[in-house]
């Protein structure tokens, strides 16, 4: 694209999600990483290089409930067959809306800085709270 | 399936309702609309024609004109013929989706009804909202009469839609003097001219989901410069040759000819007064009347504002001596724009071919301009070839109460 002139861009201010030349007639049964998107589609760009705090995931509590994927704005939460598997740190950026929802005690996303690796982490992972009588 | 519409050889319509007419034989599958004094009626009357089975479309009542032109860009993004009208404070508030329009290469045809910009408020014509849009990038196509409305209102569909073009075009017409005032329109067959516009052919739409597209990108320094480019090249080059190609199709349809640049009796013409909607007709009666008294008057009326057809108009005003540059609409700060415009196209000829041109303001708001004011300018005209140099202030207001306004 660097390259690119002005005579070689489509009319309009628009960009195609997948090649042009390839239909796409069952994009809803496709996994977003099977999909063949255009170079000018953001599922291969990082637009999180801004977040400051990023949820890291902890398989140990983690119900499969699904409401992080559910309330996700940004299809960062990544679930294969009703499984948390992850979080795409390529597009999240760190709202903290999929810590917020998690019911889990303790939570099974927590929020830390962007630089603690992950087994750090994890290794700082709070002891499940108890109820008070 | 639409009903055809059982129309006379010759219809007795207004403007507006001439624009009415072209939008309901090219069957425009949304109007969102906003309606506002004077062009009014248009939107009105697309809506009556869709609620008694005349089009298969529909109508969006939006709460603002800037609503009005989104739900435009919306449509047509999505993929249909779209078409839309206003006037004035209206069209003000659009400019900011017009740039949209234009820059997203959606072909959108918005009847402009030019009527005064406050304030004071006013509801009468003048060329100010039409001025305000020229840098929008849309195509700009001017009318002086409700013919002219009707057929240029047809034109426009097939002008923007073309595949190589896709850019908005706005038709315009004067408010109340051509929009409110009812003639002898020529039509033509509801079948012969959706045949004329054509079907309407999507170019990446919205709606195409075999091929998902995003519209309205942002771009920065990166490449926001490469995109304004493409669309000045298209706009520069590719529009006028498809004009021409249209309006002479449309001439062998019907027989009316429309040219980028409309001259009239300016062939062997001294001096010529140049301007812009249904003056262009007062003009041709008041040179009429100087012809028979010997003196060689013409009138040269720009048909394409934008993109401005340069080359035609140093080719109008070949051989004239003097040129009166009349604008409708206060320039505010500076001459006129038909003096600019004109004046920065002759500047390419040779000193001693160069005509003499001078500026007027006229007609702000509705204000009469007569046989006797185009007579009086013509005047003088024929004193500034006589001198060889312009006599006069290079802009003079014309019939405003109180002493005599000029500049420069």
């Amino acid at each position: 694209m660097a390259n690119k002139g002005w005579n070689e861009f489509d009319e309009g201010a628009l960009l195609f999600s997948f090649d042009k030349n390839v239909a796409m007639n069952d994009i809803a049964t496709t996994h977003a990483e099977d999909r063949p998107y255009s170079k000018s589609n953001s599922f291969t760009a990082s637009v999180a290089d801004w977040r400051i705090e990023k949820p890291v995931f902890n398989q140990d509590y983690c119900i499969d409930c699904q409401f992080c994927w559910i309330y996700c704005p940004d299809i960062s939460i990544l679930s294969r067959d009703k499984k948390m598997v992850g979080v795409d740190y390529d597009h999240c950026k760190g709202c903290g809306i999929c810590v917020e929802v998690c019911p889990t005690n303790p939570k099974s996303l927590l929020m830390f800085a962007e630089a603690t690796n992950d087994d750090e982490a994890i290794a700082k992972w709070p002891e499940k709270e108890k109820k008070e009588k | 399936m639409a009903d055809t519409m059982e129309l006379k050889d010759v219809e007795v319509w207004d403007g507006n309702l001439a624009s009415a007419h072209s939008l309901r034989q090219a069957q425009v599958d949304v109007v969102a609309a906003y309606p506002i004094t004077p062009s009014t009626p248009i939107v009105e009357n697309y809506a009556r024609f869709l609620a008694n089975g005349y089009i298969d479309g529909e109508y969006v009542m939006v709460e603002s004109e800037h609503a009005a032109m989104s739900g435009c860009i919306g449509a047509s993004a999505a993929g249909g013929r779209v078409a839309t009208a206003t006037s004035s404070q209206g069209y003000a508030l659009m400019v900011e989706t017009l740039y949209q329009a234009s820059g997203m290469r959606l072909p959108i045809v918005l009847h402009v009804v030019n009527r005064a910009l406050g304030a004071p408020l006013n509801v009468n014509g003048d060329h100010s909202d039409m001025y305000l849009g020229r840098d929008s990038g849309w195509i700009q196509l001017d009318t002086f009469s409700p013919q002219e409305a009707y057929d240029l209102g047809l034109c426009a569909f097939k002008i923007g839609e073309d595949h190589d073009v896709r850019l908005p075009v706005m038709v315009h017409q004067d408010g109340f003097l051509s929009s409110h005032t009812a003639q002898g329109v020529k039509t033509i067959a509801d079948d012969v001219a959706y045949d004329f516009v054509g079907e309407f052919k999507p170019m990446n739409a919205m709606l195409d989901f075999e091929h998902p597209a995003t519209h309205g990108v942002q771009t920065e320094e990166d490449w926001h410069f490469e995109h304004k480019a493409r669309q000045q090249y298209d706009l520069m080059t590719k529009v006028y040759p498809k004009t021409k190609e249209v309006f002479a199709e449309f001439k062998e349809l019907t027989g009316r000819e429309y040219k980028m640049v409309e001259t009239y009796d300016a062939d062997d013409a001294d001096v010529v007064i140049t301007a812009l909607g249904t003056t262009v007709e007062t003009a041709r009666v008041a040179a009429k009347q100087l012809r028979e008294e010997g003196i060689k008057a013409g009138v040269v009326a720009i048909r394409m504002i934008r993109p401005f057809p340069m080359e035609d108009v140093r080719e109008a005003f070949k051989g004239v001596k003097a040129i009166a540059t009349l604008d409708r609409s206060s320039p505010h700060g500076t001459v006129g724009m038909l003096y600019n415009e004109v004046a920065g196209a002759m500047y390419q000829m040779k000193d001693n071919e160069r005509p003499l041109v001078s500026n007027y303001i006229y007609g702000l708001g509705g204000r009469d301009i007569t046989v006797k004011h185009l007579k009086d300018i013509f005047s003088e005209l024929i004193a500034n070839v006589e001198a060889g140099s312009v006599t006069t202030p290079l802009q003079q207001y014309v019939n405003v109460r109180g002493p005599k306004l000029s500049f420069l």
